[in-house]
């Protein structure tokens, strides 16, 4: 009892959630276990977890979520811990809400802040793309999916590092997912990683007829233009110019947002950036929060004054 | 090949949202309620299979305030079929409790394939996607940014970090939850819009679900404490683009 069960995303960054299990882990007396399914040899290391409980099967790498899901249940059936933790990746999609489904356990999404306490789960979630933080009560055990952007870089303390193999669930001899293929997304000749300014914007750029407003900004200041997921996912611009979750991870010198909300997905993506400066209609965007400067304004007229200014 | 669309609604993306007098919950009086972006997506990519395909596609949505012309939208973008699922009191922004009445509608209707977001940006205790799955014991997907309909199974593209992606098959019946459309969701002009709501007649669906056991509870809703985060600059726009200006020129991130 008491233990907090992190599952390991093979696509990495786990380290940084098991950093953030640990004083976790402490506060409910218990220890902190991981879990790594994967498909061939175990890994070398110390693990920063004090139990690393190992899957191998050969239909667990390539990933598939049918066979994740059945580990991670497998894995809380058999330690049955007061708190299982998942980053919001697509893993996290996946597995967290159907791991809580399916022990019959309270889930608990978009975590950015959590406490333990007499048995219940204090969470902080950031909701509406950011612009609400919902305090929650839940009881013990749960399942957390903790956002990306609460994750800071840290080295986990160490642990115990006992190593525990698991068997492969009977389920993953009878799966109905297959992993088919792969796909190199098409190169398109940008690398928003590489670049020392970017201009980024979001849904409040209104239409892809205001996109060259945006653009002339970036050029002027020599700065490559990127979208946020509504501003791509609309068809404004292109997939290789996207920043955020599922697109391109900056931090580049100069981060500059016109009408960029800040969902959490948004600044998971940027908010290593040395200066951001953010320009939005909403005093309340949570974009503000991460942002070093801030300008409530219209964005178009910023942006033709600085255009004009710069250039 | 019968596709289902499972439809929550959202506060309209952008909208300034304020907390009701319960301090838990949104002012739901002056919101105007939409179909949740990520499930508008998984509209469209249905839609899409249909025209490739020749599949029916049935939009199915929990009544709600705004639910019934958020399918009149489904069916001017090109659902044959909407039904209304009667819950009573059943909270519809509950996602587990949604989920659990929408599966008790979906195994009525039987479908091959459901396709819903990926996530709705309300929900802090569930995602319907695998609430679903869980329900109907079906294989799931989600964070899917295309599906294809390949020889009686569904072929969907995940997405992952960095924008990695994998082609995955789904033996159906099957849940997805989409992140994006193969193509950004289709114009509706009011005209068609129009036509719908006289051409599009909703079914209706009862079904019973218990209320959750002691489920986990909000103790408040907040607006983001402004107390670290950005300097905000002031002044009309001439003015604010000049401290910008300026500010890049100190921090050397201006091209030299």
């Amino acid at each position: 009892m008491g233990d907090v069960l992190v599952y390991m995303d093979e696509s990495g960054g786990s380290e940084r959630l098991l950093a953030w299990a640990r004083p976790l882990a402490e506060a409910a007396g218990g220890e902190l276990v991981a879990l790594r399914a994967s498909g061939g040899a175990t890994t070398d290391g110390q693990p920063a977890a004090d139990v690393l409980l190992e899957v191998s099967h050969s239909s667990l790498s390539p990933y598939l979520p049918e066979a994740h899901q059945a580990v991670l249940a497998a894995a809380i059936e058999d330690r049955r811990p007061d708190l299982v933790l998942l980053e919001n990746t697509t893993a996290g999609y996946d597995l967290a809400a159907a791991a809580a489904a399916a022990a019959g356990l309270p889930f608990v999404g978009y975590c950015v802040d959590l406490i333990l306490e007499d048995g219940h789960a204090q969470s902080t979630s950031a909701i509406y793309g950011g612009q609400l933080l919902a305090t929650s009560r839940t009881s013990l055990p749960a399942v957390v999916a903790v956002n990306s952007s609460a994750l800071h870089e840290e080295s986990p303390t160490a642990g115990r590092g006992e190593r525990v193999q698991l068997a492969a669930p009977a389920q993953l001899e009878n799966l109905r997912t297959k992993f088919v293929e792969a796909v190199v997304p098409p190169d398109e000749g940008v690398d928003l990683t590489k670049a020392e300014r970017i201009v980024c914007v979001g849904r409040g750029i209104g239409g892809a007829d205001n996109i060259p407003i945006a653009e002339e900004l970036a050029s002027a200041l020599g700065a490559e233009l990127a979208g946020s997921r509504p501003v791509i996912d609309s068809g404004w611009l292109p997939k290789s110019r996207q920043v955020g979750k599922s697109g391109a991870h900056v931090k580049p010198k100069l981060y500059l947002t016109l009408g960029v909300s800040g969902a959490p997905e948004h600044v998971e993506g940027m908010q290593g950036s040395e200066l951001i400066v953010a320009i939005n209609t909403d005093p309340g965007a949570a974009i503000f929060h991460v942002a070093h400067y801030g300008v409530v304004a219209d964005l178009f007229d910023v942006a033709d004054e600085l255009t004009s200014l710069v250039g | 090949m019968n596709i289902a669309v499972a439809l929550r609604l959202m506060p309209k993306p952008g909208d300034e949202l304020e907390v009701d007098d319960s301090g838990t919950d949104i002012d739901r009086d002056y919101t105007e309620m939409v179909i949740n972006e990520f499930d508008d997506h998984a509209l469209e990519e249905a839609v899409l299979i249909k025209e490739a395909t020749g599949a029916t596609v049935t939009a199915v949505g929990l009544r709600a305030e705004g639910i019934d012309q958020a399918l009149r939208v489904a069916y001017a973008r090109g659902a044959d079929r909407v039904v209304v699922v009667e819950a009573g009191e059943l909270d519809p922004y509950d996602a587990p409790s949604a989920a659990r009445a929408l599966a008790q509608a979906l195994r009525e209707l039987a479908p091959d394939l459901v396709l819903t977001g990926v996530q709705t940006p309300s929900d802090v205790f569930g995602q319907t996607a695998p609430y679903l799955a869980a329900a109907l014991g079906w294989p799931q997907a989600n964070v899917v940014v295309g599906v294809t309909l390949v020889d009686g199974s569904a072929h969907v593209v995940q997405e992952y970090a960095g924008g990695r992606l994998a082609v995955l098959e789904l033996g159906l019946p099957a849940v997805v939850g989409v992140q994006s459309a193969s193509s950004p969701p289709r114009y509706v002009s009011m005209v068609r819009l129009r036509e719908a709501m006289t051409e599009a007649s909703a079914e209706t669906l009862n079904v019973t679900v218990e209320p959750r056991a002691a489920p986990p509870e909000i103790l408040s809703l907040a607006r983001p404490e402004p107390t670290e985060g950005a300097t905000m600059l002031e002044g009309d726009a001439e003015q604010v683009a000049s401290q910008i200006a300026a500010l890049l020129r100190e921090h050397g991130a201006l091209v030299s």
